[in-house]
């Protein structure tokens, strides 16, 4: 069960209740809870196969759940979420600059041609800017690295102004330095865009200076609240079924199976060999 | 002067009445193609297309066993082809390839059931070469209308879609999210396909549909860097190795002594083809300068990635 969600002054932009999901008769999320914030930065944290991925797509809509059920905001045009997948393949034979990808943030889901504007190109240059994209602007989206077509992307996510901002995995295939920009940007957009960001990542310590809360997933189950409440070893061995010890190295947050390390031992919440 | 006008286009060219039909379809066929070949390349959906080029020499040869016009049968059986595809899966990429091949295997079958009885019922000598290999020459002026018609629908289901068929060439998940009506984009752009594959199985054959689909498209996608350049390129592309086909086929019947003109979609896919390999050396070589200024230096250029 959810750990209690602490103070929740500010206003809700997304309302997870009681939410289930069974995939071919396997249980992948069993009655998750919580809530995000106005403007607030929440990681989704959770070793690989806990539900990560499908959580977010039931939040998007591309899921339904068996049970339980999600509120987002919505505008009249439809709901008010960005979205960056784990997965874009995008091909250096692609046609497409970073600012056309950007554009299609705007209106890529309505049909017919686009206009140029000079209104549009205005505001792409702007989100650009905001995302430390402008220098790239006309370069093939398919020749630039991993951590610049992440830029693109979010900036492609949040042209059309969301109150919520879904990354899955965006660290995923990120260098350390990278993954630091990043999460820095990510969490400067969140206050200067007013938008809240929900981010999954199976680590847990690149988020630790920006995180207002964290949704711990492990097992179909989460826990939320914030990093001291739910990074705790109590919390998290109900969560595993097993026992989980959390050690705190150098600011640094370890989540170790406990005293027998068995085949449930895990340790995708902190690599003990990564040197920070 | 004199000399080498006449040796370029030779007599009776401009006066010939099939040619000048050949000249307009095939402009407005290499257009319709052009266009929706350049999403097919960029959506990887080549296969897709030689399939429905398959399903129209079904179409078209059983139109002709029936005594329709070939082209009611291309156009006709591709769109239902389409339709089939679309239903067993063609959104899925794995679902994709098992869903065309399927269908294309089926579809020659019936082209070889529908051809064979075309050639023991003995009506027509020469049904299979002109449906599956095409020849535009034999194409009639009361085509042309119907020729326009269709391509004007073709076109407009492009131009519709035109932006969610970008966003879901991206990211099928993002289209999704932001409500696009991914299934009724998949579909517009499944008609525009099948009825640009049916109009180049008019021009070229069924068989060789694929090569004015793809060819220009592909050109135009290694020299451009925008979707719209590239759409502008490909039509260029396409209308010129058309043109330079219909004239080489007609010249080529003063060529040797024997006085044999010879297959005009030979010349159109040939030339096509050619401007291919030209295209890989030219996007080659001023890669440097095409590059933005400021692109990062990990990044390759496209055109070397193709190349190589």
């Amino acid at each position: 069960m959810s750990a209690q969600t602490a103070k929740a002054s500010t206003t809700e932009v997304l309302t997870v209740e009681e939410v289930s999901v069974s995939l071919s008769g396997r249980q992948i999320l069993q009655d998750v809870s919580f809530a995000v914030g106005a403007g607030q930065f929440t990681g989704l944290i959770g070793p690989n196969g806990a539900g990560k991925t499908t959580l977010l797509r039931v939040i998007l809509g591309l899921q339904r759940p068996s049970t339980g059920t999600v509120e987002v905001p919505r505008t009249r045009r439809g709901p008010a979420v960005g979205y960056v997948p784990q997965k874009v393949l995008l091909d250096s034979d692609l046609p497409m600059r970073a600012k056309d990808l950007v554009a299609l943030g705007i209106d890529g889901n309505r049909f017919g041609m686009p206009l140029p504007s000079k209104r549009r190109s205005e505001a792409v240059r702007e989100m650009l800017h905001a995302v430390d994209a402008e220098l790239f602007a006309d370069a093939r989206v398919g020749n630039l690295s991993g951590g610049e077509q992440q830029r693109v992307l979010i900036a492609h996510a949040l042209i059309s102004r969301p109150q919520l901002l879904l990354l899955d995995e965006p660290l995923a295939n990120l260098d350390l330095r990278s993954g630091q920009e990043i999460v820095s940007l990510l969490a400067r957009l969140a206050t200067e865009q007013h938008v809240a960001v929900l981010l999954s990542a199976h680590e847990v310590n690149p988020l630790l200076p920006v995180m207002d809360r964290v949704v711990y997933l492990a097992g179909g189950r989460a826990a939320s609240g914030t990093t001291e409440q739910v990074i705790q070893a109590d919390v998290l061995t109900k969560l595993y079924g097993h026992h989980v010890d959390v050690l705190h190295v150098h600011g640094r947050i370890l989540v170790v199976a406990g005293a027998e390390p068995g085949p449930g031992a895990d340790l995708t919440a902190g690599h003990a060999v990564e040197v920070g | 002067m004199h000399q080498v006008w006449t040796w370029v286009f030779e007599p009776g060219l401009f006066a010939s009445a099939p040619v000048r039909v050949a000249a307009v379809t095939g402009g407005v066929v290499a257009i319709v193609s052009a266009v929706t070949g350049v999403f097919t390349v960029m959506r990887g959906q080549s296969f897709g297309g030689h399939a429905l080029g398959d399903v129209s020499a079904a179409g078209g040869s059983g139109a002709l066993l029936a005594g329709l016009n070939p082209l009611v049968g291309f156009v006709g059986l591709g769109i239902a082809g389409a339709g089939v595809m679309d239903m067993i899966g063609v959104r899925r990429v794995r679902g994709r390839d098992l869903a065309t091949g399927v269908v294309l295997g089926a579809a020659i079958g019936l082209s070889a059931l529908f051809l064979y009885l075309e050639a023991s019922s003995g009506a027509t000598t020469g049904a299979p070469a002109q449906i599956l290999f095409g020849s535009i020459f034999t194409v009639t002026s009361s085509t042309i209308p119907t020729v326009i018609a269709l391509s004007a629908v073709a076109l407009a289901a492009i131009a519709v879609a035109w932006r969610p068929l970008l966003l879901t060439t991206v990211s099928t998940d993002i289209a999704a999210a932001r409500g696009t009506r991914v299934r009724l984009t998949g579909l517009l752009f499944m008609l525009a396909l099948a009825v640009s594959v049916g109009l180049s199985s008019l021009a070229v054959g069924a068989i060789l549909s694929t090569a004015l689909l793809i060819g220009p498209a592909a050109t135009a996608l290694r020299l451009t860097r925008t979707v719209a350049w590239a759409v502008v390129a490909a039509c260029l592309i396409g209308v010129g190795s058309t043109w330079l086909g219909i004239l080489l086929a007609y010249d080529s019947y003063y060529w040797g002594a024997s006085h044999q003109g010879l297959p005009v979609s030979f010349f159109i896919v040939a030339v096509i083809f050619a401007g291919y390999l030209l295209s890989g050396l030219l996007a080659a070589r001023p890669a440097a300068r095409r590059r933005p200024p400021v692109a990062p230096p990990a990044a390759a250029p496209a055109s070397e990635r193709v190349a190589a």
